[in-house]
């Protein structure tokens, strides 16, 4: 058991898969020597070599169907793609072919492959590095979408995502790759997918987030429970599929519900989970379900960002506000 | 073929414009041995000795003509879905098809029937797909080949990652993908051949330029003289091929797989050829393509070519080629018969094999389609 940062713990998590699978190979831009743009995959080239660890062209698409070929064939590829605003050439070989394959083919070939991306703004990055587009992945079906948001869930969700048989989409929550630190114990047990997890039990209201978003949401439970009201937080951690039960369950207990998510809003991955409430909680509910989002608007460039962003006071207000509403 | 000058070389060149050296050149090979009447252009390469071989190639083209053509009559009569005929090119996907060995793998496009039929996927298995059903995807043939791809282009992909595959695991496979003319247009396909020539991968790109995608003619499509020299970019050879001669396309098969499967190189093979039908039974090529331009194209194809080449040979006849026509219409028949007698599925088989395994929130989804109570 040591303390170490999230990225460390995605490090931790590759070696390890490396080490118990000779199936596993990881590939991507900067990945070998440079050990990623984030240093999540620092010393596996030397490690394991440049032959399961390999720095591929320049060519996101490439990546990405290079994964399922690979997977089709039998190993167990991670791919890299360096910000999620360079994900969107793989959605072609995401919808078409790796969520599919299995599918389509009856069961003949199957696609065990990840691609792991950097999710999310804060960090006063580039243009096109700040994106945080999961409901469009989420929309796809046959893939699976994972988020985790401490080192603990990091270094278990990954292992899960490598070892599980079909297709898994990876996000990293950029702002606290080294941010969040914790205890991880490289014993290689995988966590499961499909399973949100409850952070902190309350009575009150139900706050739901994934990644990042999850700091700002525990700091406002903090800030709650000041006022006397006590927030359950949900972390979702996979949005594909995603716990419902987990959710239905906590929002049976509060009768309220604040959705919490750094995306735009409109067509968020919120209004599915505010759907599902909607469908199979209703009667549950004592407040309309509120959503604390990304404006709808293009995300601003590093000097805005953090406007956009939602912070404590609005996931206060919005929590705050559903306890009052009669 | 390319041919990358060494430095004292360059300097004993004569100079070019401008004084400037030159540090490289390419050539580009073109491969033909049957002429359309049948006659030889040069000497055949040695397989041609092998009688066997050249009536099992002339077989394969001669069925799928026959099932190309009873496809389409089921799609005209509300039996089948669109598809997409083979009419014209027909010694491209048997030829590349046969140089391959079983264990390699094809990534094919969607008008490679010839191919999956020499691999051994049943007739009745590909007019399952072309019907609508995924379960003719689920070949019982060659069971690592991929499906057909409908996406232009976006498996190269895919067989750099097999090839990359082959080579990791010291495998002596070699991953054979087919395209047409229009799929060399796109990234997937340069950013798959550069990573192969990076690698120097197992890999076999085929174009099958038949000079049309849909009503696009080659010339909007590219401004290269040949598509084969794309591959010179990407760092290996590429060759052109008379891709209505059989015997041409065959032997530039074996010459590229071979030298995929030691390590050589990748290689591109360009099939020239022609399309004579509609893109697909959904099309009409009359709109775009003047007839006198396709009735030309018809003294060019490939089955009469090797009939003639045979026959001219001895090595066919009259009563063989009846009854060719014969077995291979028992054959179709016999596999139209299997398809249209195949069980349909039940609607809720829609979410079988979607994941490993069927994650709850997606089984109540299935149950309601299977009638068994409400999401």
């Amino acid at each position: 058991m040591s303390e170490m940062t999230l990225v460390e713990a995605i490090n931790l998590a590759l070696a390890r898969a490396m080490e118990d699978d000779p199936d596993v190979v990881v590939l991507g831009e900067d990945v070998g020597i440079n050990g990623g743009v984030f240093r999540a995959t620092v010393g596996l080239q030397t490690r394991f070599g440049p032959e399961r660890v390999l720095d591929t062209p320049l060519a996101e698409l490439l990546i990405s169907g290079l994964c399922v070929g690979m997977a089709v064939q039998g190993l167990k590829p991670v791919g890299e793609i360096q910000f999620m605003g360079f994900l969107y050439p793989c959605i072609d070989q995401l919808v078409n072919h790796a969520s599919r394959i299995r599918n389509r083919t009856q069961g003949r070939l199957t696609c065990p492959m990840v691609l792991r991306t950097p999710h999310g703004a804060g960090i006063r990055a580039p243009e096109h590095h700040s994106e945080s587009t999961e409901a469009m992945l989420a929309h796809i079906p046959g893939l699976r979408v994972v988020i985790p948001s401490s080192p603990e869930r990091a270094y278990g969700l990954l292992l899960a995502a490598i070892r599980d048989p079909d297709p898994v989409v990876f996000l990293e929550p950029t702002r606290i790759y080294r941010a969040a630190k914790g205890e991880v114990e490289d014993n290689g047990e995988a966590l499961p997918l499909d399973v949100a997890f409850v952070l902190r039990e309350g009575r009150d209201v139900t706050l739901i987030s994934w990644g990042a978003m999850l700091k700002e949401t525990m700091a406002a439970a903090d800030a709650l429970a000041s006022e006397g009201i006590t927030a359950e937080v949900v972390d979702l951690a996979t949005l594909k599929p995603y716990d419902e039960a987990t959710v239905l369950g906590s929002v049976a207990k509060t009768g309220r519900c604040v959705i919490v998510h750094e995306a735009t809003r409109t067509g968020g991955f919120g209004a599915e989970i505010a759907a599902l409430i909607a469908e199979r909680g209703l009667t549950s509910l004592l407040a309309p379900v509120a959503r604390v989002t990304g404006y709808d608007t293009v995300i601003p460039m590093a000097r805005l960002e953090q406007h956009m962003m939602p912070s404590v006071g609005r996931i206060v207000t919005a929590a705050r506000k559903a306890c009052q509403f009669s | 073929m390319q041919n990358r000058s060494g430095s004292e070389d360059v300097a004993s060149k004569k100079m070019a414009d401008g004084g400037l050296p030159v540090i490289a050149r390419f050539e580009v090979r073109h491969r033909n041995y049957l002429a359309p009447d049948g006659s030889i252009n040069r000497p055949l390469p040695a397989f041609a000795s092998d009688a066997d071989l050249l009536t099992a190639l002339y077989r394969a083209m001669v069925l799928l003509r026959i099932f190309d053509r009873k496809a389409v009559a089921l799609q005209r009569t509300g039996r089948l879905g669109t598809y997409a005929v083979s009419l014209g090119q027909e010694a491209v996907s048997v030829g590349i098809a046969s140089a391959m060995r079983g264990e390699d793998v094809l990534l094919p496009s969607y008008r490679d029937n010839g191919a999956l039929i020499w691999r051994g996927v049943k007739l009745e298995e590909i007019l399952l797909f072309w019907g609508g059903d995924e379960r003719g995807n689920d070949f019982s043939g060659p069971v690592e080949d991929f499906p057909f791809c409908v996406p232009v282009g976006s498996q190269a992909p895919h067989a750099a990652g097999v090839a990359y595959a082959f080579k990791l695991r010291k495998e002596p496979r070699v991953a054979v993908c087919m395209f047409g003319d229009g799929a060399t247009s796109k990234g997937d396909v340069y950013e798959a051949m550069n990573f192969a020539g990076v690698h120097k991968l197992p890999v076999v790109f085929v174009a099958t330029n038949n000079q049309w995608a849909i009503s696009v003619p080659l010339r909007l499509q590219t401004g290269c003289e040949t598509l084969a020299q794309k591959a010179i970019a990407a760092g290996f050879i590429g060759e052109q091929v008379d891709g209505s001669d059989v015997v041409a396309v065959r032997a530039a098969a074996e010459a590229a797989i071979a030298a995929a499967r030691d390590g050589q190189a990748p290689y591109f093979i360009e099939a020239v050829t022609y399309r004579l039908g509609d893109h697909t039974t959904s099309d009409d090529a009359s709109r775009y393509r003047p007839a006198d331009e396709v009735q030309a194209r018809w003294k060019e194809e490939p089955i009469a070519r090797l009939r003639n080449y045979l026959v001219d040979q001895k090595m066919w006849s009259k009563a063989e080629e009846e009854q060719l026509a014969a077995e291979c219409h028992e054959g179709v028949e016999a596999a139209v018969e299997r398809y249209l007698a195949t069980e349909p599925r039940r609607p809720e088989t829609m979410f079988d094999h979607l994941y490993a395994e069927l994650p709850e929130v997606y089984a109540a989804q299935r149950r309601e389609l299977a009638g068994e109570g409400d999401v």
